[in-house]
């Protein structure tokens, strides 16, 4: 009982950052990978180039590597970065190329017919992203879209090493201060699957929303 | 209503090294239904997607109203601001209807005239409602295309296209995707098109509406134009043996 009143306060407030942390990264990252995918999808082919290694770059490197580069190496080149700002860009740019790859795909599966009759008409190309392509291209991809945003809440447990005090970073200073490795861990456990369990729960009802229109109903 | 005519000549069209269009003369009057018939793979649909440069045809003109789609000079595309201005004048149907499944039929028709004709919403929808009403759609302006039959659907985009006020309208094997019961409703509203004095290019299969409604029928062939005539001569006096041929199998594989 004296656990849960010594370090109760710590580990709700770890858990808060964690989500906001999730919550900052997934927005951010999916913006970036959105705007990553509009590029490669219409940018002249010398810029593509570019945009493609760099995604090589990041999905092809850990988390922890990444974070590391970002957090110690940035003061070198003058990124001087609290702890938790930086964990953000990190996930931000983590994200991103995975969110974009969604975004590219969830483009393929709106059907060329579709861009064809809104050209046809004389619509602009800029028009067509915003009335056709965008909305037609998130549906596609919203299930894979949730999917990694899931994966994204487990990785936000790598920014304790770079002292974001989020919840695995409360985790283990209880462990470390108490020996109680089983008892923090569950803590742990149970925070993420919550977690897990209600963004898995709003992504469903969201894709039910948005596609009650599109699915033929005889 | 205004008609425009459409001048194609000597159009080539390659895809790699196949040659899809071989210097294709064809001259579309103003005010008439012009059928483009032939065995699948022979152009038709290749042709008519050059009229408003869905495909880029590489050498020889089209003219519509005898401006140059699609270029400003031999080998010099046209802007994109231009391509578009010229588009306005000329609506399409496809094969596949290729509605925008998360509007509904009104927001289908509306869409060009709020964002490309730049209409306010109001009237954009009123303007949209006539059209569906022409199709016979007035009671089904509220549905998503998934919750219209294939029939419905492609008269949603006969009014999506017609509500845009074109002067030339292209339509590229409009029933074939449909269940033979709708092909019907399609090709009637497509009749009253034509007794309004719209000028039509129609790629179609069915050699029953091109029989009696079209005033001139093209035949193609391995991306030739073999014949130009009065569904008439096409049908009943055919000059070129290739013809002959393409309706000897289609009477064959339609006789029971």
């Amino acid at each position: 009982m004296d656990l849960v009143s010594q370090y109760g306060p710590a580990l709700l407030r770890g858990f808060g950052i964690t989500v906001i942390c999730w919550i900052l990264g997934t927005i951010f990252g999916m913006a970036l990978g959105l705007v990553i995918a509009l590029i490669q999808r219409y940018a002249p082919r010398p810029v593509r180039w570019l945009i493609q290694i760099y995604i090589e770059v990041i999905r092809g490197t850990p988390f922890l590597v990444q974070l590391f580069v970002l957090y110690y190496g940035g003061p070198l080149i003058g990124l001087r970065l609290d702890a938790l700002p930086a964990g953000l860009l990190g996930l931000t740019i983590y994200g991103s190329p995975y969110f974009a790859e969604i975004f590219r795909s969830g483009f393929r599966a709106v059907a060329h017919g579709q861009i064809e009759a809104a050209r046809a008409i004389g619509m602009t190309e800029p028009t067509i992203i915003r009335r056709i392509l965008l909305p037609l291209g998130l549906v596609s991809a919203l299930p894979a879209l949730v999917n990694f945003s899931i994966i994204l809440t487990k990785e936000t447990v790598i920014l304790s090493i770079i002292t974001v005090p989020e919840l695995m970073y409360q985790v283990s200073r209880m462990s470390a201060e108490t020996f109680r490795y089983v008892e923090a861990n569950l803590v742990l456990a149970l925070f993420f699957w919550a977690l897990v369990e209600t963004i898995s729960r709003l992504g469903r009802r969201l894709e039910a929303r948005i596609t009650q229109h599109l699915i033929e109903r005889t | 209503m205004q008609a425009s005519s459409v001048e194609i000549s000597k159009v080539n069209k390659f895809y790699g090294p196949f040659h899809a269009l071989k210097d294709v003369d064809l001259s579309i009057p103003p005010g008439k239904v012009t059928c483009l018939i032939g065995p699948s793979g022979s152009g038709k649909s290749t042709l008519l997607r050059c009229i408003n440069f869905l495909e880029e045809y590489d050498s020889g003109e089209v003219r519509i109203d005898g401006k140059l789609m699609g270029y400003d000079a031999p080998g010099r595309k046209m802007s994109g601001k231009k391509l578009r201005q010229m588009r306005r004048g000329v609506g399409m149907v496809f094969q596949q209807f290729n509605l925008w499944p998360h509007m509904t039929a009104l927001q289908n028709v509306a869409e060009g005239l709020i964002r490309v004709r730049g209409l306010p919403k109001s009237e954009a929808e009123a303007r949209a409602t006539d059209a569906l009403r022409k199709v016979g759609l007035a009671d089904k302006t509220g549905n998503h295309p998934a919750r219209l039959s294939g029939g419905q659907q492609q008269r949603v985009a006969i009014a999506r296209a017609i509500a845009m006020e074109p002067q030339l309208m292209l339509f590229d094997e409009p029933t074939s995707a449909l269940d033979p019961e709708l092909v019907g409703e399609v090709l009637n509203v497509m009749k009253t098109l034509a007794s309004e004095g719209m000028t039509m290019v129609v790629v179609t299969h069915e050699m029953g509406f091109a029989a009696h409604v079209a005033d001139q029928v093209a035949f193609m062939e391995k991306g030739e134009l073999v014949a130009v005539d009065s569904p008439q001569g096409i049908f009943h006096a055919p000059k070129d043996e290739r013809i002959w041929n393409f309706l000897r199998t289609y009477r064959e594989r339609n006789a029971f």
